[in-house]
């Protein structure tokens, strides 16, 4: 049996709805690809005797993935006449082999994907490159713009312009069709010639002046800027004219701006100098006599290279005539950031528990044992590091002068590392927790472990009791002092 | 001298602002102007209008609203003993240019920046009120980035956010000692915190609201910085570590690296000789490959022992001849993390290997149609149809690579 051929008839270049109709029918009764003839419009009567197109069986169904059919939908807006049968072909493989579109190193798959980017390339640089050009004022203000595209891209693109420039009245023309907003409603329209669009606005001037004084003579990368705005754009851009002088002349520039010498400062200089910068140095700080100037001592501590990284000097927390004080071991990304102790998710836990054991936490002053953020960068995250016996040793410092001027009744060191400061001593905790440690100066420390360890247990259960446990270390806190 | 015109405070201001590397309009939440009919829009990736010939793109009218300064920062042709022509917009010149140049397609939106005259916040108050003026006054949807400056108040940072896209907060200089050397009365301390005041305001409106199960619109594109490369001594190492400690940090959504470039009446103190390009671009790629491809820091940089990134070849590449023992990778079988380690395949390909392999096995060629260059990769894959053999471990991989040197031009 000889093959039959049929011509298939598209109302337009992107007529999208009329291809599918024809591919379903041809596709559902088997025709295959190189069977079918595709023409837009009337054509010449070449093919006139072809068979007319089949009806689809009745009941078939069709399905194909919405991937296709988006890319379809861009694709059809390419120039290349080959497209419709192009997209008949993937359509036809796709019903025997459905996985065809995830087949990225296919031919004819590479072939849909680079008109979809040349038509999405298209779009873009219309996108940019559209240049409104003023007419009429007040009441007949209109924006009219010329423009030339690769691609039968303009229906497909007018979109786009009416939710960017809904308050507008405003036309762009193009040789193949042109799309007019009045405000309330689009009309796609046939094509234009360069004539019919206005060439010059008055902002232009304004617009090339913006364009040679942001160039940096000294930066010049020809080849990259007409990889992105190539040549063929320039006649229709108001600034694309200065583009070969600037180039020209980018090399006398920039030598200019290297061999200028110097100058003696601005006479204006001094007189700025003298009014904003000639605050007197700040004396050497003496021992601070209270926990707010101590905390602003603390600012810019130098003791050991963590503020490098740091963001800030997490201090101390709380009334300087509180009873108790309790040692943390470092601040954690979210003190880090806010600046001030145990707001991160151990301080909700700490919270939570004094809470329950009846310990307002108004009364206590909290603070760590290392005042900065010790931390591993890892993409968006910083891993929390332990802090060394050196950096525990140079933050003590601190936890010694609050200890001093706020002279609790007992200090609660949670954790080992805050034992450690406290004692000078590595402890071990978890054998000696609940345990009351006094110290040479005569200090009480009560031992206990670190809320985010009560985070860090995985099985529930366990993590309830652990939690049990550390309210209860908390109830003997309150009992101790009787707050 | 009488006052300038308009279009000679837009060459003096642009031109205060050409340093800038930042031009970019994306990231931030769809928006139109549809309902209000206002203008503007956008829609989450940026529009580049136009190039100068430096290569980069113009999406942004980017300008200064004064080039008044009262800092002296050593790099910045606005420090307050330049002597270059000063000049200062009023608020309606430049919600007008805006306006002007938006209606006409030529820009996505307004990039402001200034120098400081009299307070930071008289300063920031100012910019903020052109941000208001253009989105409530005049119904402008377009995108705004505003340059916060760091001394200024809370209350100015928290009505910034609610008008601009995006707020930055210059690093100026990879370290510390960086800054205080060259921008003395710069604070690395109070610029530090202001980003992290930034981080905490944004994290705070992306919470619904306990009421509405709205999020309130707080700067949606996030915060950048920018940092000035090759005015001072810090290495690449210092650069990308600095980085990252700003990306986990602060959660930035872009570092940008400016190639220190020489300005007019420049100050001694600097290195007057044509911006380090190819090294600012080297930066921009190791940047890529922490953001996107999985790199630690410390795995860009290690194998240079001076700290600096090979000028020659593109870090991935540099990073693979050292670590020759992990290649070839079998593309059929390695698992996502080692083909994003891969020279020459980008994420995008990646993500197409892992689809073919669910139905069928790559053959070279396959991967030869998915790539740019197949030469550049052969020697680092496995596939059907291929094995490099003894090509990964032979000595002169490097010079098959790289490309031969250009005649270097006379200026």
């Amino acid at each position: 049996m000889s093959p039959v051929y049929h011509t298939v008839r598209l109302a337009s270049e992107t007529d999208f709805d009329g291809w599918r109709d024809a591919a379903r029918r041809l596709a559902l009764n088997e025709i295959e690809p190189g069977a079918i003839t595709w023409q837009v419009g009337d054509g010449d009567d070449l093919f006139s005797d072809a068979t007319p197109l089949p009806e689809a069986p009745p009941g078939a169904t069709m399905n194909v993935p919405r991937d296709f059919v988006e890319k379809a939908k861009a694709v059809i807006c390419h120039r290349d006449p080959a497209r419709f049968g192009l997209l008949y072909r993937i359509l036809f493989r796709l019903r025997s082999e459905p996985h065809l579109m995830k087949i990225a190193s296919d031919p004819d798959i590479i072939a849909l994907r680079e008109h979809e980017k040349s038509v999405r390339r298209d779009i873009h640089k219309m996108r940019a490159f559209v240049r409104f050009v003023k007419v009429g004022q007040g009441e007949d203000e209109r924006f009219v713009a010329w423009f030339e595209p690769d691609h039968y891209i303009v229906e497909r693109n007018a979109d786009f312009f009416v939710r960017r420039f809904a308050g507008m009245r405003w036309t762009i023309l193009t040789p193949h069709a042109s799309a007019d907003w009045d405000g309330d409603s689009l009309v796609i329209g046939p094509g234009a010639t360069r004539a019919d669009a206005p060439l010059e606005d008055a902002a232009n001037d304004l617009w090339r002046t913006y364009f040679t004084n942001i160039f940096n003579p000294a930066r010049l990368k020809v080849k990259a800027m007409q990889a992105e705005m190539p040549k063929k754009y320039w006649r229709n851009l108001p600034e694309a004219s200065l583009i070969p002088d600037l180039i020209k002349n980018a090399d006398r520039s920039a030598r200019e701006m290297l061999e200028r010498m110097p100058t003696m400062p601005a006479p204006h200089h001094a007189k700025v100098q003298e009014k904003h910068w000639s605050k007197p140095e700040e004396h050497a700080p003496e021992d601070a006599t209270s926990i707010p100037e101590l905390r602003r001592q603390a600012e810019s501590c130098r003791r050991c290279p963590l503020w490098q990284d740091a963001t800030q000097t997490v201090f101390g927390e709380g009334p300087e005539t509180a009873e108790i004080i309790f040692v943390g071991e470092q601040p954690g990304d979210q003190e880090d950031i806010a600046g001030k102790p145990f707001v991160g998710p151990a301080g909700r836990v700490f919270d939570e528990v004094i809470d329950e054991a009846g310990i307002a936490r108004e009364k206590l002053y909290v603070t760590n044992a290392v005042k900065h953020f010790k931390f591993e960068p890892r993409g968006k995250r910083r891993i929390h590091q332990k802090p060394n016996a050196g950096e525990v040793k140079a933050c003590r410092w601190w936890i010694d002068h609050e200890i001093g001027l706020i002279k609790p009744a007992l200090v609660v060191a949670m954790g080992a590392t805050a034992a450690q400061s406290l004692l000078g001593k590595a402890i071990p905790i978890t054998r000696m927790r609940g345990e009351i440690v006094t110290r040479d100066d005569g200090v009480q420390v009560f031992l206990t472990i670190h809320p985010s360890f009560i985070l860090r247990i995985r099985e529930p259960d366990e993590a309830q009791a652990e939690r049990a446990r550390f309210v209860k270390d908390m109830q003997a806190v309150k009992a101790l002092m009787g707050v | 001298m009488s006052a300038p015109s308009l279009a000679q405070k837009l060459a003096i201001l642009a031109d205060a602002a050409k340093y800038d590397a930042s031009c970019a309009s994306s990231g931030g939440a769809g928006r139109n102007s549809l309902k209000s009919k206002g203008i503007g829009s956008t829609e989450g990736s940026g529009i580049c209008h136009s190039y100068a010939p430096d290569g980069r793109c113009i999406s942004l009218l980017k300008i200064l609203l004064t080039n008044f300064c009262i800092y002296d920062c050593v790099y910045c042709v606005n420090r307050s003993s330049s002597n270059v022509r000063r000049a200062r917009f009023t608020i309606d010149e430049v919600v007008n240019l805006t306006l002007d140049f938006y209606k006409r397609n030529y820009i996505e939106g307004l990039f402001l920046s200034s120098g400081v005259i009299r307070s930071p916040d008289e300063t920031m108050a100012e910019m903020v009120e052109i941000a208001r003026r253009l989105r409530i006054d005049h119904a402008f949807h377009g995108y705004i980035h505003l340059k916060m400056i760091p001394e200024a108040s809370r209350d100015l940072i928290a009505q910034a956010g609610l008008y601009a896209d995006r707020l930055s907060i210059n690093v100026e200089l990879p370290t510390d000692e960086g800054v205080k050397r060259l921008a003395p009365q710069k604070k690395p301390e109070t610029i530090r915190v202001s980003m992290a005041r930034l981080r905490e305001k944004i994290e705070e409106k992306s919470e619904p609201t306990m009421r509405t199960k709205k999020r309130q619109r707080f700067a949606p594109a996030g915060q950048s910085t920018q940092m000035i490369v090759g005015a001072d001594a810090a290495t690449d190492s210092d650069i990308l570590s600095t980085s990252a400690r700003l990306y986990s940090g602060y959660h930035l959504r872009r570092v940008y690296y400016s190639a220190f470039s020489p300005i007019p009446d420049s100050s001694s103190a600097l290195p007057l000789v044509r911006p380090p390009l190819m090294r600012e671009h080297r930066l921009y790629q190791a940047d890529w490959l922490m953001r996107f491809y999985g790199f630690e820091r410390n795995e860009i940089v290690a194998g240079r022992p001076d700290g600096m990134l090979d000028l020659d070849i593109d870090p991935k590449l540099a990073w693979a001849l050292v670590n020759r023992h992990a290649f070839p990778l079998d593309v059929n079988r390695a698992p996502r993390e080692m083909l994003l380690r891969i020279p020459g395949i980008g994420t995008k390909v990646v993500t197409r290997m892992l689809d073919i392999r669910r139905y069928k096995r790559l053959r070279i060629e396959d991967v030869a149609r998915l790539c740019q260059s197949i030469a550049k990769v052969r020697p680092f894959i496995v596939a059907d149809g291929w094995s490099p053999r003894g090509m990964t471990d032979e000595e002169n991989l490097r010079g098959r690579l790289v490309p031969a040197p250009k005649q270097l031009s006379l200026f």
